[in-house]
Formats: structure tokens, C-alpha cells, sequence
């Protein structure tokens, strides 16, 4: 290790569920070969990676490029499958998180070794299915319509050529009750199958490239053994969702990235 | 998975706001996280004003 290499974290695993074959052909987001340090019967799973684009500064800028970001990003998270795919479970680490040596590694898993532990129990065969749901734009909405009319459009002015406005109104409202409706429902469903879920932000159009709007964004924690089951449900739910005029889209499986913590909010 | 169909929006959502959180040796704090959400929305703006 000199100076001008960090440790790179990727994944918690415990010890003894390494096999020598694991970290094969691993490798990590600066191309690097993945090994395990481990420690009271914790692994984490690094990489060393240069200095010079892995400190503190480094990163910072680093990240403002979204090519960059993207690189660190994907290969981060295919070391992370991987390593779940070989596992029945490991504990992804939040990107980006650099160790100056194998003491502050290990300092790390001493220090965390029983939220890590429980973490292993409670998470162990299971995986996180992420579903997105998004409202399909109806011809007869303006585009970009997401319930805010303009200041010009509340007088009616202008509203010649249109059905009346409040039927307009009437028909708008009736679909948007019919997509919150299906929304919620198809969250209880999945939530149902799930023994936790996790509600994220909308994502942004402009940043997805998706059309229409994301009006659910939640991951579900599920057990691999039931995973046909949940996809099977999201795949009827996906067909159904055109009638009440939403898209649904499925991801997955991932590493339970969204359960590490107890609480259910990371 | 497929790489190429899994959007970086979607690995970001789970990268920066889920994963085990340590103040490590050299870690990204929140802060930086948050303005990389920010600089991303930035970014795309720009994109789009070219």
C-alpha cells in the first residue's frame, strides 16, 4: 500500500461465507482486483484504487462529471452484483466509500460489527426488486399538464375550441383519482408481497429519459425463493396498468441496497 | 441484470441514498451527495439550453 493508493469499499460479507473462487476475475471500478480484509468474522470486500482519483478532493470534482460518476457508479454496483449473485447476502456500501488502509478498514467493521450482523441475519436470501409507476399523458391533457394550469387558462378565455371547462375539468379530475386509485393499489399489492418497502423520491424525467410521469419510485424487499412470485404479480400489474392510464416498470434483483438500515430508511 | 438497460438514475437512487453509510477515513459526506443530485439536475439543464 503506498501513499498513493486507497482502499475502495464495496460490499460487507461475512467471513466465512468466502469461498477462494469468490473474488476470482473480480474486478472493481478502477479495474483493480477485489480481496477481502477481514475481521471478526466480517469481510469487507475493497480495491485499491489510485490517489489521485479516489480522495477526498479527487472525488468531489469527480463526481460534477456525470461520466465519471457513471463509471465509478456502474462499476461499483456490478462488483456488488456479483458479489450477491456468489453470496446469499452482502451489505453494498454507500458509493464512494474510501479507506486510506486496511486499519481503517478493519476499524470500521470492529465498529459497526453488530449492526452488521444483525444486518447479514435480517437480509440474508433476499433481494430488492425496484418498481417504478408512471402516469401516461392523456391526449386531451395539455402537454407537461401535471395539475397547474396557468394563470391565463383559469379565466377561460381562450377556451373556445375545448369542451366546456368544467367538463374538461370533470374528465381530468376522474382520470387523475383513477391513477392516484391505481398507484396506491398497486403499491399495497406489491407491499403485500414484500416484507418491506421503500418509498423514493419521483425521479425526474429530464434525468431518467422516461416518458410520462414517475408517480411511484419504491423498492421491496423480497426473498430470492419468492422472486417469480413478486415479478409475476408486477407483470399483471404491469398489463393491467394502461386502464388507468399508468405504465409500470420493474427493476432488479438487486443487493438489498435500500434495507441496510433497521429503520427502513437506508 | 442488464447493464445497458439499467439507468443511472436508478443505480443513484440506491448508490447515494441507500448502502451501509460509514464517516470513514476518506468519505463523500452528505453534503457532496446532495450537490451531486444537484449538480446533476444542473447538468442535464444545461444539456438541454445547448
Amino acid at each position: 500500500m503506498t501513499p498513493e493508493e486507497l482502499l475502495y469499499a464495496y460490499a460487507i460479507a461475512r467471513e466465512g461465507a468466502l469461498r477462494p473462487e469468490t473474488l476470482e476475475n473480480l474486478t472493481g471500478v478502477a479495474g483493480e482486483p477485489v480481496r477481502a480484509v477481514p475481521h471478526l468474522g466480517l469481510a469487507a470486500l475493497v480495491g485499491r484504487v489510485p490517489a489521485a482519483e479516489f480522495d477526498e478532493g479527487a472525488l468531489a470534482e469527480g463526481m460534477e462529471d456525470l461520466s465519471r460518476l457513471e463509471r465509478v457508479a456502474r462499476g461499483h454496483q456490478r462488483v456488488v452484483e456479483e458479489l450477491s449473485a456468489a453470496l446469499r447476502c452482502v451489505l453494498p456500501m454507500r458509493l464512494a466509500t474510501v479507506y486510506r488502509d486496511e486499519t481503517g478498514v478493519r476499524r470500521m467493521l470492529a465498529a459497526g460489527r453488530m449492526d452488521f450482523g444483525a444486518a447479514l441475519d435480517r437480509l440474508d436470501g433476499r433481494v430488492e426488486w425496484g418498481v417504478k409507476v408512471y402516469a401516461l399523458m392523456e391526449p386531451s391533457e395539455p402537454s407537461g399538464a401535471s395539475g397547474v394550469d396557468g394563470p391565463s387558462g383559469a379565466c377561460g378565455s381562450d377556451a373556445g375550441a375545448k369542451p366546456s371547462g368544467r367538463e374538461y375539468l370533470r374528465r381530468r379530475g376522474a382520470a387523475r383519482r383513477a391513477r392516484g386509485e391505481g398507484v396506491r393499489d398497486i403499491h399495497g399489492a406489491l407491499a403485500g408481497l414484500a416484507e418491506r418497502a421503500r418509498v423514493y423520491p419521483p425521479q425526474n424525467s429530464r434525468l431518467s429519459g422516461a416518458s410520462g410521469r414517475n408517480v411511484l419510485n419504491a423498492a421491496y424487499l423480497v426473498r430470492r425463493e419468492r422472486g417469480g412470485d413478486f415479478t409475476s404479480v408486477v407483470g399483471e400489474l404491469a398489463e393491467a396498468g394502461p386502464r388507468s392510464g399508468l405504465r409500470v416498470e420493474l427493476t432488479g434483483p438487486w443487493a438489498p441496497y435500500s434495507f441496510v438500515r433497521e429503520d427502513g430508511d437506508g | 441484470m442488464d447493464e445497458r438497460r439499467l439507468s443511472l438514475v436508478d443505480l443513484l437512487d440506491r448508490l447515494l441514498a441507500g448502502g451501509v453509510v460509514i464517516v470513514g477515513e476518506v468519505t463523500l459526506g452528505v453534503a457532496e451527495v446532495e450537490l451531486v443530485r444537484i449538480d446533476l439536475r444542473a447538468l442535464v439543464a444545461s444539456v438541454e439550453a445547448l
